[in-house]
Parts: structure tokens; sequence; C-alpha cells
């Protein structure tokens, strides 16, 4: 209950800085069990991303995050545990297959934010992909992938500020992609990253 | 507050314009189909759509009382300048002085037009804002563009925050033989810059020809800036009984309005053309941005409150 006002109270917060406002381009905002991939350049992506959803779709839409990160402190873990419903997974190789909690999620039928970048960016363009979503979509090849752009959230608050800035931030959803019958690796990831690169607005 | 009758009068007589320009859109669609035009009548629809809502805010806002008048321009202000700050190309240095403009200065800005603090309303921003801006970035240790950047913030927050602040600021006159009718000052500036706009929208769609300037904006044109703002100095004389004004003065009123609203479009404009852009943002079906539809509001209200204040105020 307080969990689900303390979400609310983040998503109208960011709304008044953001105005962020989800462009559907390649796909509608369906209750669908979905993937969505997206740049990372902000503590606030998942954020931004939760609050263009449709609230029916949100409750059933955890973030992928990062163990060491959101499991440091108390505000960080109510926020990712209890209102997020966060996916937490570690980084850094300390287990053999990080991203079985995740795998789990989507077996329990819930859809999930992804970073494929495994990291924040420098805000334009995107780092390289780690293999995670490879991973994810080799285990459950029947689940759409849904590319997402998030454009201008690093700078409503880059790295290392801990303080936002309003401006207008907006997302675009492309249309779904699923791995292909024994597509590789490199080749799928270089597909995925083409088809978000696709979604940035011209500069 | 009691709303003085003349304002009951002009939102309905809005409200019988907005019908007819509704059954004008409608029928248009009806007649041109799927044929050539449709785009156009399909943006013209929207902007209908779209003045029903700002008239209707416009409206409560007015019934609200003078505290909500000035507390819409405040939110009109924030919405402007995220537009403005979205479009230049501001570095991770600049983020504080942006947090100081937007969360410091701008309510500041309209606190003080609250209080009728006129003294420090009419310098706040133009002398210690527009210090501490560079200060700030240059405290953040960042010098690329460091001018350029700096100038960019220091223009949004004058142009959005300052500027628009002068509207509400009407309210805050005194002048002999209109006391307690402040807001209706308010709504003729308002309703002759949007007014002017829309008359010059116009005039440009039936009968624009020339373009007036097509190295700036390619859709302005002799024939609609010519008509729009005659149309609109007549509109503007013919409301002189809710003014202090004599007929003639509401006419002069007026057709300074409409002639700075005019040229502050064109530098809006020109900013647009050099980044590439075509509207400002997107929150208003039809129209484009906020700042696209307050961009003529910004540059006359100062001179308007100026000579009104100068002229007739004590």
């Amino acid at each position: 209950m307080i969990a689900r006002l303390v979400g609310w109270v983040l998503s109208a917060g960011l709304q008044v800085l953001t105005g962020a406002h989800g462009r559907w381009s390649g796909c509608a905002p369906e209750a669908r069990q979905r993937v969505y991939c997206v740049n990372h350049s902000s503590h606030l992506d998942f954020l931004l991303l939760w609050t263009a959803l449709p609230a029916a779709m949100r409750r059933v839409t955890r973030p992928v995050a990062a163990a060491d990160y959101w499991n440091s402190g108390l505000v960080r873990r109510y926020v990712i545990h209890d209102v997020f419903r966060g996916v937490l997974v570690d980084r850094g190789g300390k287990s053999a297959q990080p991203l079985e909690p995740a795998v789990a999620a989507l077996a329990a039928g819930d859809s999930l934010i992804f970073f494929p970048e495994g990291t924040r960016g420098p805000g334009a363009g995107l780092l390289p992909f780690k293999s995670g979503i490879y991973y994810l979509a080799k285990e459950r090849p029947d689940v759409d992938l849904v590319p997402v752009w998030i454009d201008n959230s690093y700078r409503v608050m880059p790295k290392g500020r801990f303080f936002p800035v309003p401006l207008v931030c907006s997302m675009t959803f492309g249309a779904p992609l699923r791995l292909r019958e024994g597509e590789e690796k490199e080749a799928f990831l270089s597909r995925l990253r083409n088809a978000m690169l696709e979604l940035q607005p011209p500069q | 507050m009691n709303v003085p009758h003349e304002a009951v009068l002009i939102f309905a007589g809005l409200g019988v314009a907005l019908a007819a320009a509704s059954v004008t859109g409608y029928v248009l669609e009806r007649r041109v189909g799927q044929g050539n035009g449709r785009a156009a009548i399909e943006n013209l629809n929207a902007r209908v759509r779209a003045w029903w809502v700002m008239i209707a805010i416009s409206g409560g806002v007015l019934l609200a009382g003078n505290g909500a008048i000035i507390t819409l321009f405040a939110v009109l202000s924030f919405l402007a300048l995220r537009e403005f700050v979205t479009q230049t190309p501001v570095r991770r240095g600049d983020h504080a002085a942006l947090f100081v403009s937007f969360f410091l200065a701008l309510p500041a800005q309209y606190v003080l037009v609250g209080v009728q603090w006129y003294g420090l309303f009419a310098i706040f921003i133009p002398v210690y804002a527009f210090l501490t801006i560079p200060i700030l970035s240059a405290l953040s240790a960042d010098a690329q563009q460091f001018l350029q950047r700096t100038a960019e913030t220091q223009w949004g927050l004058m142009i959005c925050v300052y500027c628009l602040s002068h509207v509400p600021a009407l309210l805050t006159l005194r002048i002999p033989g209109y006391e307690g009718r402040g807001a209706l000052l308010v709504v003729f500036l308002m309703l002759v810059v949007q007014a002017s706009d829309v008359l010059q929208y116009i005039w440009g769609k039936l009968a624009g020809r020339h373009p007036i300037a097509p190295a700036v904006s390619p859709s302005k044109t002799v024939e609609g800036f010519a008509g729009g703002v005659a149309s609109a100095t007549l509109l503007g004389a013919s409301l002189w009984q809710i003014t202090p004004f004599t007929p003639w003065e509401a006419g002069g009123m007026a057709l300074l309005i409409t002639l700075i609203g005019f040229l502050g479009g064109l530098v809006m404009s020109a900013i647009k053309r050099d980044r590439g852009i075509k509207d400002w943002g997107q929150m208003l079906e039809g129209h484009g941005g906020m700042l696209d539809r307050l961009d003529s509001v910004c540059f006359s209200a100062p001179i308007f409150f100026h000579v009104t204040r100068y002229y007739f105020a004590l």
C-alpha cells in the first residue's frame, strides 16, 4: 500500500520534471509479456520507462538491476524491492548464472526492463552490449524483446549528480524482435543494438 | 474575488467564436475527405481543440482570483523554460546553474509579483540571477564553450521567466479609476496577442502569397502580417471598455502589442531554425510546444507593462 503510494509519487514527480511521454511507434502498450531493452544513461531510466507504461502494466513490469548498487543503503533497498519489485542480479562474475532470477521472473509471467549495456553510458550512443540479453533471449525465445530509446535522461540527472533538473524526456518504443533460430550471439546483439539506435531522435 | 461582468461576456464571446471554428473545421474535414489539404485541416482542428482546453483553463483561473493567475504564469514559465533548456546544448557543468534557475529564480520571481515588491521584481533576474549563473557554472570547473552555455541559460531565464512574469505583474499596477480590475488588463493583453497570432494564421492561409522573412520563418507572409496586425488592432480598440484606456489609446496599445509580438515570434523562429527544429515541443496538440504559443507574449508583455506603468499608473 505505502509502496504503491511511493511509486506513484516518484513517477508523478518525474512526470512534472520531464513531461515523460512514450511514443509507441513499433508496438502498442498492451499487457503482454515483454522484455524492454533500454539504453542506460541515468539512474532515472527505469523510473522513466515505468512512468510511460499504463498503470496496469507497471505492476507486472520489473526492472533488472545490479545487486551491489541497490542492496547498499536502506532507501535504495526499500525502493528497489518494495516499490519496483526489482529483479536483482550479481555483476562482476561472482555467480555462474547471474541472470537466473530474471529467467525465474519471466517464468512467473512478469515483464522485464533490461539494460543490455549493463551499466550507465555517456548519454548519446550506446556502450558495447554485455552478453546477458543474448542469454535471456536464448532461454526464452518465445518472449518479445521491445527495443526502447530514452532520450535526454542523462541531462536530467547525469552520472555523479544527485539532484535532477527539468528537461523534456521522451521514450520511443520500437517493433518487437526475437532471437532467430540458429542466430549467433554477435549477430543478434548487433541486430538489437541497431534496432535501439534507430529509435534515437535525429540531432 | 468577484469577476467583472465584462470578463464573463468576453469568455462567452470566445466560446461562440470557438464553436464557430469547430463547426467550420468539421465541415472542412467532411468536404476535403481524403483529398489534398487533409493534413492542414487536421492540424487546424487539433489547434481548435487545444484552444478549447486553453480557454477553459484561463476562465477557471480568472474565476479563482489573482493568486491563481500568478500561479498559472509560474507554471507556464516552468514549462516554457523546460522546453527552452531541452533544446540548448547544456553540459554537465551547467547542472547547478539550471537547478538554481528552475527551483530558486523562477519561484522567487513570481513570489515577488505576489508580494508586489516592484523594486526587486524588476532587477532580480537581470542582476542577481544574471551574475549567479556564470558563477555557478565556473565553480563546476568546465570551461568548454563557457560563454555560449552561460548565455543560453541566462537567455532562457530572461525570456521564459522574467519577460513572461510581466503578464501577472499587470495585477500589481495601481491605475487611478481602475482599482480591482487588473485581471481585465491581463485578459486584454493575452487576448490581443493570441488573437493576433490566430488572425495572422488565418490571413496567411487565406491570402498569404509573399514570404516576409523566408530565411527565418517560411510560413510568415506579408499578407498574414498586415491582415493579422490590422484586425487584432481593431479588436484591441473595440475592447477599450475593459481597459483604463480611451478607444484610440486601446488601439495604439494593441498595435504596439501585436507588432512586438510578431517580432518576438520572428526571433524565436530564428532560434528554432538554427537548432533545426520546427516546434519547441509537443505538449499542445497542433500548436507544438508551450513556447510556440507564448513566444509573442514573452516579447510584448514587458513592453506593454512598462508603457502602461509609465503613462497610466501611479
